[in-house]
């Protein structure tokens, strides 16, 4: 079963960033070096974005330079607030919920077999299936409201959680547990002091996968309905042919998902060293 | 200096990318057909100055010397058997043992046919199909000294070989690398750190310090590597070694 | 006392039995029981446009899979062999792995048409990133010994990058490929949804608009299924070169 491979260093449960981070480091300043390679990378990208607009090959692929001008424009004159005061709440109720009832749940799972046994085939196969062919079902059929977009999220969200939550419980180092027992510990004080700590490092990183996978479901649900929130933005400019401010929207939810992930990849390096790496 | 070394290093210095100095002006002599030892403690070089033998590392300054001509790349003069076996996991012993001469283009009968030889050398005959994962510390070692033996190199160099096995294997290794020897006739470079083992192998010994690596001494240990292997490890000469030898390492140790 | 062992994967029984009393008692339109949903799925099955979904479906799948290999993998491979390639693609890389991906499909629409082009440029932007990564990761984890090793018996840069690098950096590249598959697999989903004409994302459409409720179920277990076997095979190619991943 998919199980068995999870073994090894890079484990699908625990979703692609996670490998990501297993295997490569997310770009920090090792050296004053680093930063003149990304200040490069930055303006390659940007110049080569800005020639390939404005060759007379489609109105539909604005330069960077117009982008930048709508983004500006877009932040200035509120419309950028007002998408994001619709699609942020939601965003952040779903990662709530999927935070404390996901974490819950593969805590659960990982400490109680019945539990495990009840779940993880299910989880097995949510893993792999597009839950995105639901969103749709929601947004036909609850409306245009915040409880439609918490509930996208939650279900795009809460498997790989759940998932990393009862791997990082499972994963706690059998002779640490072997320790505990020889000075006599009780169960109790081996769940709060060696297996929840142990497994905070792939909760914490679950939780941050979550949150991608939100961003994900709720820029769908928007783009399915309308009229709310940063999807709305996008997708109405594209109706009225507005691509510079459409494609300035998506790269301000782009921006905005990779700013918040980065931060919670710095403070996850913070708090438990080095980014989790597995199976070796 | 003796008639006819086979290597010659010649005032090799050695300093990384990251300013760690690993080896300062070292200069001698590997004799042909001896089994030489370079000895030191951790951070003396000597792995360093194995891989610039090799050809795997280019050195700072100076030169080696391989039959007379400068070397600064692998050659088919030379083979190293290594401390991590070094196994491509993927491939089964037949084809690791055989991997020098399939780089080499030789056809694929011939090169098990020679594989094959060195592979029974070795004591591993029925072991042809296993996988490394299969095989055991000692078996993977001996799978990689039959294969740096298949290639017919004049110079074998190891690089702590039977520092991953345990002692008793360990031991038995070094017994059956003396016993090979004999048949064998080939100049071998060996690194260790222990000196039961450089004393019980080598007919010369070349004492390294470190922080830089340096020479600080070379004994020529007289003994006579065709006795028994039991005879050696009670030949006085053996001991007597020994003890000259940690006298000298531990006056630099620290 | 000895419990008896039952294997994990009947607990989906449970599940199954659960939403057949829950289908029968809660009486909702919106969820039928399961019986009521296998049965309507092998009608799906036999019909025309399920056919015509699954081969659209298909095709742009693999289509965007097989750009998104094709090219990620010699991506990945530069970026694990050049420092340079490395430092000037890794930021971008890291960006486009987590980055909410679906907000790029409408700029795609105006640019390729509403069409199984999009949908399969939507499956290539959706699975090249992890599988460059997972390449890279490879690639830089082959153990320097056997590189040296192969220098030492003479290879040459070709020899050494087909006899010890690809298979050394293998496992990777097909967790990449594993992992590149189930984004895939949401991307043409997604591409679909967005475009609503072509697809399984069409004919979920279809099904919604015509309150079809039990046919919708129904592909939606036919969809997970067929993604989950598929997921499956390539986990247990894996598993076949997984015997030497952990002894490198």
């Amino acid at each position: 079963m998919l199980a068995d491979v999870n073994q090894r260093a890079h484990v699908q449960v625990l979703g692609p960033e996670l490998e990501q981070n297993a295997l490569v480091d997310l770009p920090r300043v090792r050296s004053v070096g680093i930063i003149w390679w990304r200040i490069l990378s930055f303006v390659l990208v940007f110049g080569a974005w800005e020639v390939a607009g404005r060759a007379p090959v489609s109105l539909a692929f604005p330069p960077f330079s117009a982008v930048a001008a709508a983004l500006v424009g877009l932040t200035l004159d509120g419309e950028l607030l007002r998408a994001y005061s619709d699609t942020l709440p939601p965003l952040l109720i779903g990662i709530s919920l999927v935070s404390i009832g996901g974490v819950a749940a593969g805590i659960a799972m990982g400490l109680l077999r019945p539990v495990e046994w009840l779940f993880y085939p299910l989880l097995v196969v949510m893993q792999t299936a597009p839950m995105a062919a639901i969103i749709p079902l929601i947004t036909q059929f609850y409306g245009v409201g915040a409880a439609a977009k918490v509930l996208a999220v939650v279900i795009v969200s809460m498997p790989l959680v759940v998932l990393n939550s009862y791997k990082g419980i499972r994963d706690t180092s059998t002779s640490l547990l072997e320790m505990c027992r020889s000075f006599m510990g009780s169960k109790w004080q081996e769940i709060t002091k060696i297996i929840l700590p142990s497994a905070s490092a792939m909760i914490f990183a679950g939780l941050r996968l979550s949150i991608s996978g939100g961003f994900i479901g709720i820029v769908l649900a928007e783009l399915l309905i309308t009229p709310t929130g940063i999807g709305d933005v996008i997708s109405y400019n594209s109706s009225i042919s507005h691509y510079a401010e459409m494609y300035a929207a998506i790269v301000s939810i782009v921006l905005l998902a990779t700013f918040t992930l980065t931060l919670l990849q710095r403070l996850e390096r913070r708090l438990f060293g080095a980014v989790p790496t597995f199976g070796q | 200096m003796d008639a006819d070394p086979i290597v010659k290093v010649r005032d090799v210095s050695m300093r990384y990318e990251n300013g760690t100095h690993a080896l300062n002006a070292v200069t001698l002599d590997i004799p042909k057909g001896n089994l030489v030892t370079l000895l030191g403690p951790s951070g003396c070089g000597k792995t360093s100055l194995l891989k610039i033998i090799a050809g795997l590392l280019k050195p700072s300054s100076g030169e080696i010397r391989i039959n007379d001509r400068v070397t600064h790349a692998p050659g088919p003069d030379r083979a190293l058997v290594f401390q991590d076996f070094a196994l491509m996991p993927w491939a089964n012993m037949m084809r690791n043992v055989a991997f020098g001469l399939e780089l080499r283009g030789v056809p694929r009968a011939e090169r098990h046919r020679i594989a094959q030889k060195y592979i029974s050398e070795v004591g591993l005959t029925g072991f042809e199909e296993k996988y490394p994962h299969e095989l055991s510390g000692g078996m993977r070692q001996r799978a990689g000294l039959a294969r740096a033996l298949a290639v017919n190199a004049d110079v074998l160099m190891m690089d702590e070989p039977f520092s991953s096995v345990d002692e008793q294997m360990r031991r038995k290794l070094q017994e059956d690398l003396l016993a090979l020897l004999r048949v064998e006739k080939k100049t071998v470079i060996f690194v260790t750190h222990s000196i039961e083992e450089a004393v019980y192998l080598s007919d010369r010994i070349v004492l390294l310090s470190r922080h830089p690596g340096r020479v600080m001494r070379i004994v020529d240990t007289g003994i006579d590597h065709n006795a028994a292997p039991e005879d050696i490890r009670r030949d006085p000469r053996y001991l007597d070694t020994v003890d000259d030898i940690w006298t000298s390492l531990k006056g630099y140790l620290n | 006392m000895r419990t008896v062992r039952i294997p994990s994967p009947f607990s989906l029984l449970i599940w199954a039995a659960l939403w057949e009393v829950g289908g029968r008692g809660l009486q909702s339109d919106l969820l039928p029981p399961l019986s009521t949903v296998i049965g309507v799925a092998f009608d799906v099955v036999h019909l025309p446009s399920f056919w015509k979904a699954l081969s659209e479906t298909a095709q742009a799948f693999g289509a965007g899979m097989f750009l998104a290999i094709v090219l990620g993998i010699p991506m990945g491979v530069l970026m694990g062999l050049v420092g340079a390639v490395d430092k000037l693609a890794n930021t971008w890389i890291n960006i486009f792995v987590s980055a909410p991906l679906t907000a790029v499909v409408p700029a795609l629409m105006p640019l390729m048409g509403i069409g199984q082009t999009t949908v399969v440029a939507t499956v290539f932007l959706f699975a090249v990133w992890v599988i460059t990564l997972d390449t890279q990761a490879g690639i830089r984890k082959v153990n320097g010994s056997l590189i040296d090793m192969s220098k030492v018996f003479g290879a040459t840069a070709p020899q050494r990058f087909f006899k010890i690098l690809l298979p050394g950096a293998l496992p990777e590249i097909l967790t990449g490929i594993r992992l590149g598959v189930v984004r895939g697999i949401k991307g043409v989903i997604i591409g679909q949804i967005i475009i609503s004409l072509l697809g399984f994302g069409a004919l979920f459409e279809e099904y919604l608009q015509a309150f079809a409720m039990a046919s919708f179920w129904a592909l939606i277990l036919i969809v997970f299924a067929l993604a989950f076997l598929f997921v499956e095979a390539i986990a247990a190619i894996e598993r076949r070169v997984d015997f030497y991943a952990s002894s490198r």
